[in-house]
């Protein structure tokens, strides 16, 4: 692939105590590529993205995120670094004492608070409508379905334009029709925000209709990689069980 | 003769080398705790003069801590004052000495039991909420939302709470004082008719300078300490639920005993002064 490389990750080791998690991940991420990452719960995936934002330190290894070595930043060059990638958490994380619009307006208002040429309320609405919840502006998040969370926390990431997300987990606990809208909508925002992005999920029918490539993560490795139509038919019993 | 049962005494000895291994970790967690909670109020500290500065919340924080806190503390010093009197009176009186009553009242409510208790008050009601609160946002992630997008959640969430609480405590405190005075001055009554006037009177003769500023400062240290533990337990929890029930009823333990040596850091500092 000759485009950009936003990510790539080198030997990537961590444990907890004497669980070893991951165990000398690599991992590139070109501009404009929707990867997903398969594998069984508690296998490390969550932690894997985590530490490309360094919310967890790793133990050893190179994670590069646009150019900027992650793990040699100070915490001004972190915080500018992780302006430009977004993260969609598994359960939205929105901040439940707010409402819509101050969930979106937050990372604005704390961000670019010394650049006032920004119109903020549009840029709100660009975010709603983007995700289809523009009704939903004055609403508190316990008012919402769990669909619509996610959708607003997407939102939310999308507020700060973002050269990369990471999804952890974007469809869980959601029903099919909703699952699917979702998985659409990580498509359509790939085209309209020009992003690339790592997706974990155990959805197979989200990462069939939003990934390029799949890589399946097992004892703290990737230990096979492909499209999902190659994946879905391999000779190996264990990576097409994946698939059912 | 006797047979020895060697693996009998092998685990009790084992036993043994677990509780010193327990005990080890305890007193290795105690200074972790304490190395961590020196290097979280330096970052505090730190992010209080960082811009973008959170007025709007600190109003907010104030308002809602202060609100919720100010009946209870109210009602704890005006039943002190009047408790203390009752008590007082009759040992006064032994030794003739009952005009002394209000002046020893206003000493002892405003030097020490004033500051202590509304500190404990709030120790158990506010640093245990923050606790709780801010745990329960690191529980549901929103914490690392905030940090993932670089919007700095040491300065939102902690900084202006740990503000708020500086500046909240000392005027509990002055409301617990005044209201102990004033509880103080009805009891007084019910043993002779003393004016409003008389009883302030009384009351000061004995309350100077070196009474208020030291009683001042150890509460401002007490609500900066009950916002920053609150907030350093809370922040720190653990990802499941029952870490709220701990973040909280660990920040009331450990604010306790910081207020009380507090306390008895000033105490020693103005004996000898």
């Amino acid at each position: 692939m000759d485009r950009e490389k936003v990510i790539v990750v080198k030997s990537l080791y961590k444990s907890f105590k004497d669980n070893h998690i991951l165990r000398g991940i690599d991992l590139t991420l070109h501009q404009g590529e929707n990867l997903g990452i398969v594998g069984k719960s508690g296998i490390g995936k969550s932690v894997l993205t985590k530490c490309i934002v360094r919310l967890i330190e790793p133990d050893v290894g190179e994670i590069d995120v646009m150019g900027t070595n992650v793990l040699e930043c100070d915490d001004n060059e972190l915080n500018e670094l992780r302006k430009k990638v977004g993260y969609l958490f598994q359960g939205g994380a929105l901040y439940d004492s707010m409402s819509v619009r101050e969930n979106l307006s937050f990372p604005i208002r704390r961000t670019q608070f010394k650049d006032k040429e920004h119109d903020t309320e549009e840029l709100i609405e660009r975010s709603l409508r983007s995700v289809g919840l523009l009704d939903s502006i004055d609403s508190m998040p316990s008012e919402l379905s769990g669909g619509m969370k996610k959708r607003i926390a997407l939102a939310r990431t999308l507020i700060l334009n973002p050269g990369i997300i990471l999804y952890d987990e974007p469809t869980t606990g959601l029903d099919a029709v909703t699952s699917g809208e979702i998985s659409e909508l990580m498509l359509k925002i790939r085209e309209e925000y020009n992003t690339a992005s790592i997706i974990i999920t155990h959805d197979m029918k989200c990462a069939k209709i939003a990934t390029d490539s799949i890589k399946i993560m097992s004892e703290g490795i990737f230990i096979v990689d492909g499209t999902y139509d190659e994946l879905s038919r391999s000779d190996n019993k264990e990576i097409r069980d994946y698939f059912i | 003769m006797a047979k020895i049962n060697v693996s009998i005494i092998k685990e009790r000895f084992k036993g043994r080398l677990k509780v010193k291994e327990e005990t080890r970790n305890f007193y290795n967690g105690v200074f972790i705790d304490l190395g961590e909670l020196v290097m979280f109020t330096g970052n505090v500290i730190k992010e209080m003069f960082h811009p973008p500065f959170e007025f709007r919340e600190l109003i907010k924080h104030g308002f809602l801590l202060g609100n919720k806190s100010l009946a209870l503390v109210v009602v704890t010093g005006f039943i002190m004052g009047l408790v203390l009197t009752m008590q007082m009176n009759p040992i006064l009186a032994d030794f003739g000495a009952q005009t002394l009553l209000p002046g020893v009242i206003a000493v002892s409510m405003v030097r020490e039991l004033g500051p202590v208790i509304t500190g404990l008050i709030c120790a158990g009601k506010i640093s245990s909420g923050i606790g709780a609160e801010i745990a329960a946002m690191r529980v549901t992630e929103q914490i690392d939302a905030m940090e993932v997008s670089g919007t700095r959640p040491l300065s939102f969430v902690v900084a202006s709470r740990v503000m708020a609480t500086t500046l909240v405590v000392p005027i509990l405190v002055i409301f617990a004082d005044a209201f102990s005075l004033f509880g103080a001055f009805l009891a007084v009554n019910i043993f002779e008719d003393t004016s409003v006037t008389l009883f302030i009177n009384r009351s000061f003769t004995l309350l100077g300078f070196i009474d208020l500023f030291p009683s001042t400062l150890k509460t401002v240290l007490f609500g900066f300490f009950i916002g920053l533990i609150g907030c350093y337990k809370g922040y720190t929890a653990g990802r499941g639920t029952e870490s709220v029930g701990k973040a909280a009823n660990s920040a009331v333990v450990a604010s306790s005993l910081t207020i009380f040596v507090i306390d008895l850091v000033f105490v020693l500092i103005t004996s000898i002064l």
